[in-house]
């Protein structure tokens, strides 16, 4: 499922496929850059003699370097973790047990998982709050056990508590975030204005944070991460805790920013959260990959699609027959709720078919549908457990009951 | 990078420093709490302690003594501050960006101590208003203040320690006040020590709240008087004595709150 991971040998491969030139002093493009590259370089060979940095660490990040100028590199995934494990209580508690992940550059990872699962951990490690036991991990192509430093200048983080200064208002928060990430005083304040505005929280800038509704603060803490506009962006369950009309205005906030090509690392124990805004979704659970692909992959890993009708009473054992017919598996009929339903593989030819029996025999449906499986049945029957049942990691604590969709 | 260190330290304190315009409650009882302390002692207390010093009232002793405890009690400031930036993930967002490792820590002691300035001048006001009178020069004056600020930073570094190694606000405050309450009482603070049984006399000349205590005395122009260690080095020389704790406090405490800011995980 995982996308192989596209190695460019030479300069010149990457030349003919369009990323290329100089991308010093970044050395990792976002998916914009490589567009305007494109235009300019698109098979045009690249000159000199270049030399290949061997990265053992990270062999799928390969730099070429040119009379020592870092000039190209091929990296494709913006995050990279491999076979983390981090355990507390002297090994007790297993929070990370063997986690890999990767997210491509440009796209949006969805880390679905009940409490308990490693999500925070893992984001955590990867923003080099934590160092793992064991295991390697990169962001933009650097290692953040080694270099915690460089990764820290190119992310940005919002975890799940609202970390901004409640006592003070939200322009005070934004500017004093501007000068840590060292912009100038006139500069903090241009861009504290900027975000505030980006984020419709100008008629909010003056008041202190504590005023502030929940989803107010979850967009103040945003914008807080976002003040050297980061090139990966992790954020720890954004939305939980607010309200749906918090979470929907959360919801387009992200999609704003990815469609401006940041990479996104968004953890999530909201199924639907994950199906919205995700490109990718690695399901994890007891510190583990379960799962891993697009939405539609997991939901067809699950089982394929079922047709379901619903009828009157006296039509039910009728339906029945038409059921089994079409799809030759097993028929299950709910006499409460007069619905029958059997898996399907002929996708809407089935559904076709049936409406035709039906027809034929004047049978007139209440309902009539072909259902794929929803995350939901995708994580009962990846952990056999429903998403929300499970003991709270530390640091996931708090009375939050998952919503079921 | 040096650079930085030095501007991302003086943003945090600026951070706290505009704390206290948005709640200016904040500081109006930090600094009610010792003037009363100075009221209760210096009226209901005042009355009973001989200050064993012919021509010299109790309130003369006092204020050093309330002076010591009150920037002594820096640290619970510190510590229940960096406890609630902890629970809240303030600290987390600290760490996840691009500044000096030392910057939020050094930035909140040197906050807390600049808050001092602010409250033993109200104090200051507040003693000589009920009667003290610093005998000595201005100089000698100005430089028992210096000592005292000093020290209240010190101190602010023990309460780094303890408010990034509590799980909570609430248990940072408890563990402060039985650590530094009785180190405040076993002390020349507000009686003298001659009273005390003889083994807590040694403990309380040691007691570096004493040695400030007496070390201010002396630049505020007054005689100490002492127990059975009046020979002692401490007691002979209080000053330098102060001067080494705080120089031991800091050397302990800076490498190890610093260390502990690096490797904190948030409960």
């Amino acid at each position: 499922m995982i996308n192989p991971i596209k190695v460019f040998e030479t300069p010149n491969d990457l030349a003919k496929i369009g990323i290329a030139g100089i991308m010093s002093p970044k050395p990792t493009a976002t998916r914009k850059e490589i567009e305007v590259k494109t235009a300019t370089s698109l098979g045009r060979p690249l000159k000199g003699e270049f030399n290949l940095i061997l990265n053992q660490a990270f062999p799928e990040v390969r730099i070429w370097q040119q009379r020592g100028k870092i000039t190209t590199i091929g990296q494709v995934k913006a995050v990279i973790a491999e076979n983390l494990i981090k355990t507390y209580d002297k090994g007790k508690i297993r929070a990370l047990d063997g986690l890999s992940l990767d997210v491509e550059e440009g796209t949006v990872l969805g880390v679905l998982g009940p409490n308990g699962a490693g999500k925070t951990t893992t984001v955590r490690i990867l923003a080099t709050l934590l160092t793992p036991d064991s295991g390697r991990a990169s962001v933009a192509g650097i290692d953040v056990i080694k270099n915690p430093g460089k990764v820290r200048e190119v992310i940005g983080l919002s975890g799940q508590y609202a970390a901004v200064d409640e006592t003070l208002t939200g322009w005070d928060n934004l500017t004093m975030f501007s000068r840590l990430y060292h912009l100038s005083p006139a500069a903090s304040k241009k861009r504290a204005d900027e975000l505030l505005e980006q984020f419709s929280l100008t008629d909010a800038a003056k008041r202190p944070i504590k005023t502030y509704s929940g989803g107010m603060r979850r967009r103040l803490d945003l914008a807080a991460s976002l003040i050297v506009k980061p090139k990966i962006l992790f954020l720890d369950e954004p939305t939980t805790g607010l309200d749906p009309r918090g979470r929907i205005e959360m919801w387009e906030v992200i999609q704003g920013l990815v469609k401006d090509g940041t990479t996104l690392l968004l953890t999530t124990q909201y199924l639907e959260e994950a199906d919205q805004l995700a490109d990718e979704i690695a399901v994890i659970d007891h510190g583990k990959v379960i799962a891993r692909g697009t939405s539609d992959q997991l939901k067809k890993e699950v089982g394929g699609e079922r047709l379901e009708i619903v009828a009157e009473a006296k039509d039910l054992k009728q339906v029945a027959e038409i059921v089994g017919k079409v799809s030759g598996g097993k028929v299950l009929v709910e006499e409460g709720s007069r619905q029958v339903s059997a898996p399907v593989t002929t996708g809407s030819r089935a559904l076709i078919e049936a409406v035709r029996s039906l027809d034929d025999l004047g049978i007139h449906p209440l309902d009539i549908a072909l259902k794929r499986p929803s995350l939901d049945d995708v994580f009962i029957a990846l952990t056999g457990h429903v998403a929300e049942e499970n003991k709270p990691e530390e640091g996931e604590v708090k009375s939050r009951r998952g919503r079921r969709k | 990078m040096i650079k930085y260190a030095i501007s991302d330290s003086l943003i945090i304190t600026k951070r706290q420093l505009l704390q206290l315009i948005r709640v200016p409650e904040v500081l109006i009882f930090s600094t009610i709490q010792p003037v009363m302390f100075v009221l209760l002692f210096r009226y209901v207390f005042g009355g009973s302690i001989s200050t064993g010093i012919p021509g010299v009232d109790y309130v003369q002793l006092l204020m050093p003594g309330i002076f010591v405890q009150t920037v002594a009690f820096t640290l619970a400031g510190t510590a229940v501050g960096l406890a609630e930036d902890m629970q809240k993930g303030l600290i987390d967002r600290f760490r996840s960006l691009p500044i000096s490792r030392s910057a939020v820590v050094f930035g909140r002691t040197l906050g807390d101590g600049a808050l001092n300035i602010v409250v033993l001048a109200v104090m200051g006001l507040a003693g000589y208003a009920v009667g003290w009178r610093p005998s000595s020069g201005i100089f000698s004056i100005l430089l028992g203040f210096a000592f005292l600020l000093l020290f209240g930073f010190a101190m602010a570094w023990v309460g780094v320690l303890i408010g990034l190694s509590v799980r909570s606000a609430r248990v940072a405050n408890a563990a402060v006040f039985i650590a530094v309450f009785p180190l405040t009482f076993l002390s020349n603070a507000f009686a003298p020590t001659t009273g005390m049984p003889r083994a807590l006399q040694y403990f309380a000349e040691w007691n570096p709240v004493s040695t400030m205590v007496a070390g201010c005395r002396e630049l505020f122009g007054l005689q100490n008087i002492f127990g059975v260690t009046a020979n002692s080095w401490p007691s002979q020389n209080p000053l330098e004595m102060s001067l080494i704790y705080m120089v031991i406090i800091m050397a302990i405490f800076i490498p190890l709150s610093v260390r502990k800011y690096i490797n904190t995980a948030s409960k």
